[in-house]
């Protein structure tokens, strides 16, 4: 429940409700959305990404010189977990003709295509329970142009404008074009979409959509897509290996610079293992568990950034490592689901954002990153925030407005994932609004791709949101949903294909060499190592006890520290 | 101030982790709770959120000689609570292949036969931490009503609890997604809409827009953007 100060405010919400319940049911906006000019001036003041210590130069690598995200930055600046001469490349532990890294929504779709397509086996390598990801939990839902007013065409523009122009257009091309079909291939998986009554497809909108075209299930469309690959990926043993607990430390090379496979982890046993394969696909997913600039998160627990790291290593370049998305609307209260997603889709539906007056400032679906800036200047700026108990801040997502607009009962079928989230503290959403502030969410930037999937580094493939290019600076709702599907399906195309006729050399770690070589010539003077793997929420002076541990103790996943939430969080 | 700093203000209350006693703040979570105490999660997390299941947790309350299953991540702590956590329920997938099943009964006993072992205990319903009607899905599946099992069981987390619980060894979440494939698989009427678009692609209907579209300047595409109506 809310507490006892915040009834005032909750006050206000209710009675500015029925005159805005009027405005939205009428065809306009229920606040003027933003032209460009104001859209830059909102983002140049108050999103995350502009504050100057956000970013700093990286000083080793193929992006050497860039202005990168300052804990990115550290990130590409660290040591590698191996030491490349005790490692015995002669005798690989497994070999494969696809090494996938990371069974999220990419990484199964893949390992489905290579085998149907071309008939190649494929080892998923995860690093915690199979299909435990970003997306498992994506909410909201997926976009794609299937309705009759609708085309991909201006899908690809939405996605380009929302991504303020700086998008890769190829691979938007590709995103947009394969959408329809992927909304097919899933249902004959089995995936259950949300549906009108004569089969079409329920769209709803998103932010920065001009069409209608967000496609769903429930509010566990993630959830439904994962379940139902994963099934699929399970019911071809013979075909798809899966080792779980097993991420991805380093790439393995051979003497002619393709890249041969991957050196895993047991998370059990502590010991590491050589994998050779004929192509290597990493569907690493996201880095939200980094707590960039010290900000809550949407992600899971395995979200560190690990792809980054190793394509880098081995010599990928990384494109849009400056930008981060922070989502609009994260959980401020409650505490204990602090960062906690609210999906889109309220807003989509009709839920409205409100200043502690019970006031609209926004327009409920600009882009992600206006939205999210906006809503950080109302508090910061402004003085519109509520404040938690905690010393949080945090602004009204209107949510009664929704049953007022589609009729009773909406909330409760369309949002059964949110509407437990809440009531559990005794919030009912369907009668009290939430209390939001934006949550780090997305990884904008990645490893550049083609659209084939492929790196600058043969037998190298990339898909999902490890990537960067396809959604420039900013991605919109509903957009990565569609990329991990169209990615995955396409790197499992092309990497199987590419897997029928490489003949590998010799297996190396000299990148390895080469890279710890750099740091020393920059100067940089490092002690982290990465991948991070899991991040670690042990308090201060659990971690100080730690410490005394002596130094040539094997680093154990217990201390598996990730130094760079302790420094910049604070907790 | 961070949160966890604010949070080891507040009241510390006692709970035991797989049998050792931890102070822990009152308001936390169960997973909140294990961290606090020093423990790296390993398994035993995923989400954090509610959605991936892997924080399976069974308690037991002071004075009460219940078994409580929870998850972890969603769990509030209580003072004197003994806890520990089901990292995995071992089961079974069946293999089979969707093109050949039924939507019906049939696919039922051929694929998972065990469900008609249910003894209608109830036990599954009352283990479940979504709330879920477990039996009444089990008991949809042996009549092989499969849009009822397709919609009981779809906020079904996989946690394995009703499976731990189960006298009749039966793997619950399994024979949910097997219901939910096999209705958006056959159940759903097909979009006229969706076919459509899929062959207007295949057929390059939109080629020489986009090659258009690819050649514009920057500005230019601005322009366009901007000018889009909405729907
Ligand atoms: C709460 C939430 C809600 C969202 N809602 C939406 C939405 O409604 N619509 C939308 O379009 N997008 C949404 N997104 C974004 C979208 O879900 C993700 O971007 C997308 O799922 C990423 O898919 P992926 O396959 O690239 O990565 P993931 O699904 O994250 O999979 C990555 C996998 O790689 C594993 N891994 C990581 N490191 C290693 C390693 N070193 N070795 C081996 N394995 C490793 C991870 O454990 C994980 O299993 C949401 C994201 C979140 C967090
Ligand atoms: S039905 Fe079983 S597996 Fe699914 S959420 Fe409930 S207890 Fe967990
Ligand atoms: S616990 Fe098992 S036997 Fe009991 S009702 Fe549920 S499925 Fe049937
Ligand atoms: S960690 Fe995913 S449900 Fe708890």
């Amino acid at each position: 429940m809310y507490p006892e100060y915040m009834a005032e405010s909750l006050r206000k919400v209710a009675q500015t409700r029925p005159g805005r319940l009027e405005l939205a049911r009428k065809p306009a906006p229920v606040y003027p959305p933003m032209n460009a000019e104001e859209r830059q001036a909102v983002l140049e003041g108050f999103h995350p990404d502009y504050e100057p210590s956000a970013r700093r130069p990286v000083r080793v690598g193929p992006n050497r010189g860039e202005t990168l995200t300052t804990e990115v930055a550290d990130l590409l600046e660290s040591h590698s977990w191996l030491r490349s001469e005790q490692v015995d490349l002669e005798h690989p532990d497994f070999e494969t003709d696809l090494l996938i890294i990371g069974g999220g929504g990419a990484g199964c779709n893949a390992a489905l295509v290579a085998m149907q397509e071309h008939g190649m086996r494929s080892m998923i390598a995860t690093k915690l329970r199979m299909g435990d990801s970003n997306t498992i939990m994506s909410q909201g839902g997926m976009q794609a142009a299937v309705s009759a007013t609708d085309s991909p065409t201006r899908h690809f523009l939405d996605a380009i404008g929302g991504g303020h122009f700086e998008n890769k257009p190829e691979l938007v091309k590709a995103l947009t074009e394969d959408g329809p079909a992927v909304v097919k291939w899933l249902e004959d998986l089995g995936v259950v979409w949300d549906k009108e009554e004569d089969g079409s497809m329920q769209v709803l909108h998103g932010g920065g959509t001009s069409r209608k075209r967000m496609v769903s299930c429930r509010d566990y469309t993630g959830a439904m897509i994962m379940r139902t690959l994963m099934d699929e990926v399970r019911n071809h043993p013979d075909m798809i290996t899966i080792k779980e607990f097993m991420p991805a430390v380093e790439l393995i090379m051979d003497d002619e610079g393709r890249c041969a496979g991957a050196i895993l982890y047991s998370m059990d046993s502590e010991e590491f293992f050589t994998v050779k394969a004929k192509s290597t696909l990493i569907a690493t997913g996201g880095y939200g568990r980094l707590h960039i600039r010290g900000y809550d998160t949407t992600n899971h627990y395995g979200a560190t950034g690990d792809g980054l790291v190793m394509a880098y290593r081995a010599g990928a370049k990384l494109m849009y490592m400056d930008s981060v998305q922070y989502h609009p609307t994260g959980a401020s209260f409650p505490e204990q689901i602090a960062g906690f997603l609210i999906t889109e889709k309220i807003r989509g539906a009709g839920g409205q954002p409100l200043n502690k007056d019970g006031e609209l400032f926004v327009f409920p679906r600009e882009p992600r990153d206006i939205e999210a800036s906006a809503i950080i200047r109302e508090c910061v700026q402004n003085g519109g925030g509520v404040e938690t108990p905690s010393g949080r801040l945090g602004v009204w997502l209107d949510s009664p407005l929704i049953d007022m607009l589609h009729g009773e009962g909406y909330v409760a079928h369309q949002f059964p994932a949110m509407y437990r989230q809440y009531i559990r503290y005794g919030i009912d959403i369907n009668k009290l609004p939430m209390l939001i502030y934006p949550s780090l969410h997305y990884q904008n930037g990645g490893v550049e791709i083609n659209e084939r999937c492929e790196t600058d580094i043969p037998g190298l493939y990339v898909a999902g949101e490890a990537t960067g290019g396809l959604h420039g600076r900013n991605r919109l709702m509903g957009n990565s949903v569609l990329d991990y599907n169209v990615f995955g399906r396409r790197a499992g195309r092309y990497a199987g294909e590419y897997a029928k006729s490489v003949k590998l050399g010799r297996l190396s770690l000299a990148h390895l060499d080469k890279f710890e070589q750099e740091l020393a010539d920059s100067g940089v003077q490092t002690d982290l190592v990465t991948p991070i793997l899991l991040p670690s929420y042990a308090p201060k002076d659990v971690k100080k006890r730690r410490l005394v541990r002596g130094g040539n103790v094997l680093p154990g996943a217990s201390v598996l520290h990730n130094r760079l939430h302790d420094e910049r969080s604070g907790n | 101030m961070s949160a966890a700093e604010n949070l080891a203000e507040e009241r510390h209350i006692t709970v035991y982790i797989m049998g050792k006693a931890y102070e822990v703040p009152a308001e936390a979570t169960i997973m909140g709770a294990i961290e606090y105490a020093g423990h790296q999660i390993i398994r035993g997390a995923g989400c954090r959120e509610g959605y991936c299941g892997a924080c399976a947790t069974i308690y037991r309350l002071p004075g009460d000689y219940k078994i409580r299953t929870g998850l972890a991540c969603m769990t509030l702590v209580e003072d004197g609570m003994t806890l520990a956590q089901i990292p995995s329920v071992p089961a079974e997938k069946a293999i089979y292949d969707i093109e050949k099943l039924k939507p019906d009964v049939s696919a039922m006993m051929q694929v998972y036969p065990t469900i008609f072992r249910c003894v209608a205990c109830n036990t599954c319903t009352k283990a479940c931490p979504q709330g879920l009607q477990v039996m009444d899905y089990i008991q949809a599946a042996k009549r092989g009503d499969i849009a009822a099992v397709m919609d009981l069981s779809f906020d079904c987390v996989e946690c394995g609890l009703c499976m731990l619980r189960c006298p009749a060894e039966i793997t619950q979440p399994l024979v949910g997604i097997l219901g939910k494939r096999l209705y958006g698989r056959y159940l759903r009427k097909e979009s006229p809409d969706l076919v459509a678009k899929v062959k207007a692609v295949e057929d390059g209907a939109f080629e020489a827009e986009y090659a258009e579209m690819m050649a514009l300047s920057r500005e230019a595409l601005s322009q366009r953007y901007y000018a889009l109506d909405s729907e």
